[in-house]
């Protein structure tokens, strides 16, 4: 759907609908608990949020009616930590990713592990052959005291494939629907790594991953080093340079058809991480990133220091309608692909994601 | 016997039997509200049995500490307390 959306905040879930062009708040779910990520409504009205609730823990809800009434399913858990086992507590921290495919649900948590559900949420099973990797030791946490998996992107063409972005862990994937997974980061560069270790895939921190539904072997991250891109299904990946403003910032989004069109929410730098110069501005390539447009028209130009998170760009399936969604719940809407914006609210919760569907 | 009850903010998300129960330790009494409402065990504890790193037990008015085994001693009049650390927010 293009005219629906949802954005799950640091105090809330909220239902947007567009109306005569303006996106409206229309239902608000979960008021004042942490909704970290959702899976928007299927055909059939059958979606997931996901709660971190301070005191108990994380907790899955399931609607049939697409957000109209709720009921609490199975949460994933870790299996039994073995006696001695190095490294992270086996313990659900986070939901961080959600996706759906082929009567597959994915979660991808912090601290590290994904998670599959065949039976809509009654149950989830650790993803073992990832989780028991050895070099799963060497991830470490970025933005969080762990590692965690933000993006996962199923193969809609290929049964069994699919990609996962790690920070800090590198891009993972599978061609065997989960039973092996290789390392698919060759091209990267982590500039916060000893030198000796940049090009080290297994530490890379893709910040997040896309992945385009009609052309899937070309995908876009953006990267805590800058941007880069891969047209062969992941298995390597060159940088894009060009991008203006800054090539540091932690969203992405392309095209559903075009895979050389993709935007980019920057943000100044790791080390000040406020837009530059106080201007909220997207940069747009539709050239694969030989070039860019940065868009500013109708996003606050002065004083701004909204940063936009992994989560917080979505674009719909018209490849026109998009929204992003600031850490301190700023929410911004364009119709036109971000030749121009307008503001939804500034008023929202911190903005975890954002949406469509 | 010892009393168990828990902190109300619970409610909003699950049943919170109060619960009575001859039990030698934390974990035993705990293990009988569970058994009363499985869905309560993991609002309580994660999945490795360990005590919720922002939920606090008192018993008779002091802190419990085996937060890993849940092994602390109840009296046989023991009145048990789970709250929500305020280091949850």
């Amino acid at each position: 759907m293009n005219d629906r959306a949802w954005i799950a905040t640091r105090k809330g879930l909220f239902e947007l609908r567009l109306r005569r062009s303006a996106w409206q708040i229309e239902r608000v779910s979960f008021l004042g608990e942490p909704v970290s990520m959702l899976q928007p409504p299927a055909a059939d009205g059958f979606m997931l949020a996901a709660l971190n609730l301070g005191h108990f823990g994380v907790k899955v809800h399931a609607s049939d009616d697409a957000g109209a009434s709720w009921h609490e399913v199975a949460t994933p858990a870790y299996p039994p930590q073995p006696e001695g086992a190095e490294g992270v507590p086996w313990k659900l921290v986070q939901i961080w990713s959600l996706a759906q495919a082929r009567g597959s649900l994915w979660a991808g948590t912090l601290p590290g592990g994904l998670f599959r559900s065949g039976d809509r949420a009654r149950s989830w099973q650790l993803v073992e052959p990832l989780w028991l990797r050895p070099e799963r030791g060497e991830w470490f946490g970025g933005g969080y005291d762990v590692p965690g998996i933000h993006s996962i992107c199923p193969h809609p063409q290929h049964a069994g494939e699919l990609v996962v972005g790690i920070s800090c862990g590198g891009v993972w994937g599978t061609l065997d629907d989960g039973a092996s997974w290789t390392l698919r980061a060759r091209g990267m560069r982590a500039a916060f790594m000893p030198p000796e270790r940049e090009d080290d895939q297994n530490i890379q921190d893709p910040h997040a991953i896309v992945r385009c539904a009609a052309l899937p072997d070309v995908l876009w991250c953006q990267h805590h080093n800058g941007i880069w891109r891969s047209t062969d299904n992941a298995a390597s990946w060159h940088e894009i340079t060009t991008a203006p403003v800054s090539n540091f910032g932690f969203a992405v989004a392309v095209h559903p058809r075009d895979a050389d069109t993709a935007w980019f929410a920057p943000a100044l730098a790791d080390e000040r991480r406020v837009p530059r110069d106080g201007a909220l501005v997207v940069n747009r390539t539709r050239d694969g990133g030989t070039t860019f447009e940065t868009l500013r028209a109708g996003l606050p130009q002065s004083h701004c220091y909204d940063l936009v998170y992994r989560h917080g760009l979505a674009l719909a399936e018209d490849g026109r309608s998009l929204l992003i969604g600031s850490t301190t719940g700023g929410l911004w809407a364009s119709l036109d692909g971000g030749d121009e914006w307008s503001t939804v609210s500034m008023n929202l919760p911190p903005i975890y994601a954002v949406r469509f569907g | 016997m010892a009393h168990v009850t828990f902190t109300s903010q619970l409610r909003r998300f699950t049943e919170t039997p109060e619960v009575e129960a001859p039990a030698a330790t934390l974990i035993e009494v705990l293990e009988v509200a569970f058994a009363r409402n499985p869905r309560l065990r993991a609002y309580v504890l994660d999945e490795q049995g360990h005590l919720r790193a922002n939920v606090v037990v008192f018993i008779d008015g002091v802190r419990s500490r085996d937060r890993l085994m849940l092994g602390d001693v109840l009296q046989p009049r023991s009145r048990v307390h789970v709250l929500q650390a305020l280091s949850g927010g």
